[in-house]
């Protein structure tokens, strides 16, 4: 797919202005992006969660495209729902287009809650793309923990306390879960960089069958950064190695983009600090007594991107 | 065409002669037979169904909103506890106004863990939306799955359907039965018309919105609508399946009720062996009848009311237990009553929990206690305490 940011500014406004999320959230400028991956027409199911009640409140919606919720934990399975009637319509001859479908969720819903319908909806094989908008919390509810949570994160169910510096765990690793299940695509993206977000949709529409994408979605008010600043934030995220491009091709690991370079040896790779340094979140661990807790971080972030280099160079 | 055939399996049967677009189900005892005879036809050719073997009844329920909401004829089938974890999803299918029908195999809720036939699964989901009717034999069983379809696709209903048949007295228990021509079945039905689907890329709409204070009082009013607008419905689906098929249906069946002054109202199975204990009694001079409910949701309130004026005592069988209250059924038929002059006495009896035989020697204790003034407000039937 060739991508240029003047034909881009041109496709159709599918998710229009007008929306109620709030002032630097990345979830619509990764919707956005992900709509402009395909010029087929596209049905999407959405989990409940912040980007769903800020689109749909009665008798608004800034949909312009087919669009269907139905709960929290079931993305996939009304995706699948969706897809199946599509699939036996278009056998009959009921219906003609060349439709793609999509479905968008939160970390709590692809994590958390929804995970069970995700694994059956890709163990089927149903033909759609899952888009996890990973804003690490349960952002909607008032930033509670999820499975998605950075280890040291201060949430409102793992608060940064005198005893517990904010959440104990390191967060799944659902890209390479999902990677296990050998869907035809499967990868990571941010939406600083556009380009491969976007080559990374097309990719999943056309894939054939069920594709995941996992997209670091940034959330100023979860994150306690400045609302201008999410975008930095999707790009430290990846220059620290806490969120490596990747992808997932016909069996295939392969670095992407910013990631491949800081593999390549032509990009500094930042130390995890600058991360953990520029969001409230994680403000606590600056204090001395949870010095090991941020070493723990840097090594878990290290023998990660260690193993995924491994693994893309197979 | 009569068959031998168990209840399960007219299921299926029925289904195949309807040919739906998708059915999506998970199985569960003692549904299983019903999805189990399904993927044969599916397997073989004989439909063109899409058939989603999901992950989980939750799924199975979402699976069939997300197909009935992009156009396709959907139907399903669980028990138990496999309505227990669809429970969530079964207020969003009425709530979204999607015509699915499921088959329900009635089965008890654990704990402690039964796989035996009461009513506690669907008496769970009394008040979320759906219509709900109930077989008394297979025949029944077979003929509410094709009725069902109608009902639940009427533009002024598009509500979902749930069809219960007992578990193994009418799953598993093959019984005669005459089933209908597959032509007739398919002319019956008709093809179905979705007035918005998902997949009408030119007329973009949202399904399933967030709707709040200013707003959803007034959605959840248009079931209240629908629920009412089904009554018709459902009377004029009954008489036209009555000239299909021969078998006229009403939403309560009254047995020997005319000069009765002690009756029953019962549902599912048991009728029939409710007009085995009558037939008896009558023989013996007592004057007793039976109602039985094919319709509970929407409750049939003036029928009910009109069934049992001028009646000496009624007693309300509940195959499941109010814990902390009464069974489900007997307050809705005690509020038939309250505006009657001199109405009559109403007790409950809970009985059959669990799969709990239910001899006819039972039931016509339960109308010699009523005649002897041996009942108490709220009986048990049969247990041991």
């Amino acid at each position: 797919m060739k991508l240029s940011l003047k034909e881009l500014s041109k496709s159709e406004q599918r998710l229009t202005p007008g929306h109620r999320l709030c002032a630097g959230c990345t979830e619509a400028i990764v919707a956005r992006q992900v709509l402009m991956a395909t010029e087929k027409p596209v049905v999407i199911s959405q989990s409940t969660g912040c980007f769903e009640v800020s689109t749909t409140i009665f008798p608004y919606s800034a949909w312009n495209v087919p669009w269907i919720h139905t709960a929290f934990e079931n993305a996939a399975a009304t995706a699948a729902g969706v897809e199946s009637a599509y699939r036996v319509l278009r056998r009959k001859g009921k219906v003609k287009d060349d439709i793609r479908f999509l479905a968008f969720a939160g970390d709590g819903a692809t994590y958390d809650i929804g995970f069970q319908a995700l694994s059956g909806a890709f163990e089927r094989g149903h033909n759609f793309l899952y888009v996890c908008l990973n804003n690490e919390a349960y952002m909607n509810t008032g930033i509670q923990r999820s499975g998605a949570t950075s280890h040291g994160a201060a949430t409102t169910t793992c608060p940064a306390g005198s005893c517990i510096p904010g959440k104990e765990h390191h967060p799944k690793d659902m890209t390479m879960i999902i990677a296990a299940h050998e869907p035809p695509y499967a990868a990571q993206a941010a939406p600083h960089n556009w380009k491969d977000l976007i080559t990374k949709a097309n990719k999943g529409f056309e894939a054939g069958g069920p594709a995941f994408l996992n997209v670091m979605t940034p959330c100023p008010r979860g994150w306690r950064h400045e609302s201008n600043g999410a975008i930095d934030m999707s790009r430290l995220a990846v220059d620290t190695c806490v969120w490596p491009l990747y992808e997932y091709e016909n069996g295939k690991f392969s670095l992407t983009s910013d990631s491949l370079r800081i593999a390549e040896g032509k990009k500094e790779k930042l130390p995890v600090t600058d991360w953990l340094n520029s969001q409230g979140r994680f403000k606590h661990l600056t204090k001395d007594k949870w010095m090991d807790t941020v070493e723990t971080i840097q090594e878990e972030v290290d023998r990660k991107w260690e193993n995924l280099q491994k693994l893309c160079k197979l | 065409m009569k068959i031998g055939i168990n209840g399960d399996s007219a299921i299926a049967l029925a289904w195949k002669q309807i040919d739906p677009d998708v059915c999506a189900a998970y199985p569960i005892t003692p549904q299983t037979i019903i999805v189990e005879r399904f993927s044969d036809f599916v397997a073989d050719g004989e439909v063109e169904t899409e058939f989603v073997t999901t992950e989980s009844e939750h799924s199975a329920m979402t699976v069939c909103i997300g197909s009935a909401s992009a156009g396709a004829r959907t139907v399903t089938a669980t028990a138990s506890a496999g309505m227990a974890l669809m429970w969530e999803m079964l207020g969003i299918a009425s709530g979204m106004r999607v015509p699915i029908t499921m088959a329900v195999a009635n089965r008890t809720l654990s704990a402690p863990l039964n796989i035996h036939c009461d009513h506690s699964d669907v008496m769970s989901a009394r008040d979320s939306g759906w219509i709900l009717l109930f077989a008394e034999n297979v025949q029944e069983a077979y003929d509410n799955a094709i009725m069902s379809m109608r009902i639940a696709e009427h533009p002024e209903v598009r509500l979902p359907v749930m069809h219960n048949l007992d578990g193994f007295i009418l799953t598993h228990a093959i019984e005669r039965m005459t089933t209908l021509d597959t032509h007739d079945v398919k002319d019956f039905v008709g093809e179905y018309t979705c007035e918005h689907s998902l997949l009408d890329i030119k007329n973009p709409v949202t399904h399933g919105v967030m709707d709040l204070q200013d707003y959803f009082f007034e959605h959840k009013y248009q079931l209240v609508e629908a629920m009412d607008a089904s009554k018709p419905v459902i009377d004029q689906v009954f008489t036209d399946f009555a000239a299909l098929s021969g078998r006229k249906y009403e939403m309560i069946e009254c047995y020997r009720c005319d000069d009765a002054d002690y009756v029953t109202v019962v549902m599912g199975s048991t009728a029939g062996t409710m007009k085995e204990a009558v037939d008896q009694l009558r023989e013996e001079g007592h004057k007793v009848g039976c109602i039985k409910m094919r319709v509970y949701r929407p409750f049939p309130w003036e029928k009910i009311a009109a069934a049992v004026q001028g009646k000496k005592r009624v007693a309300v069988m509940d195959r499941h237990i109010g814990l902390g209250s009464t069974g489900p059924m007997f307050p809705e038929v005690c509020s038939t009553v309250i505006d009657q002059d001199s109405p009559p006495d109403v007790v409950n009896f809970v009985y059959g929990l669990g799969g709990r035989d239910v001899p006819v020697s039972d039931l016509k204790e339960v109308y010699m206690s009523m005649i002897e003034e041996r009942c108490d407000k709220l009986n048990f039937l049969g247990v041991r305490i």
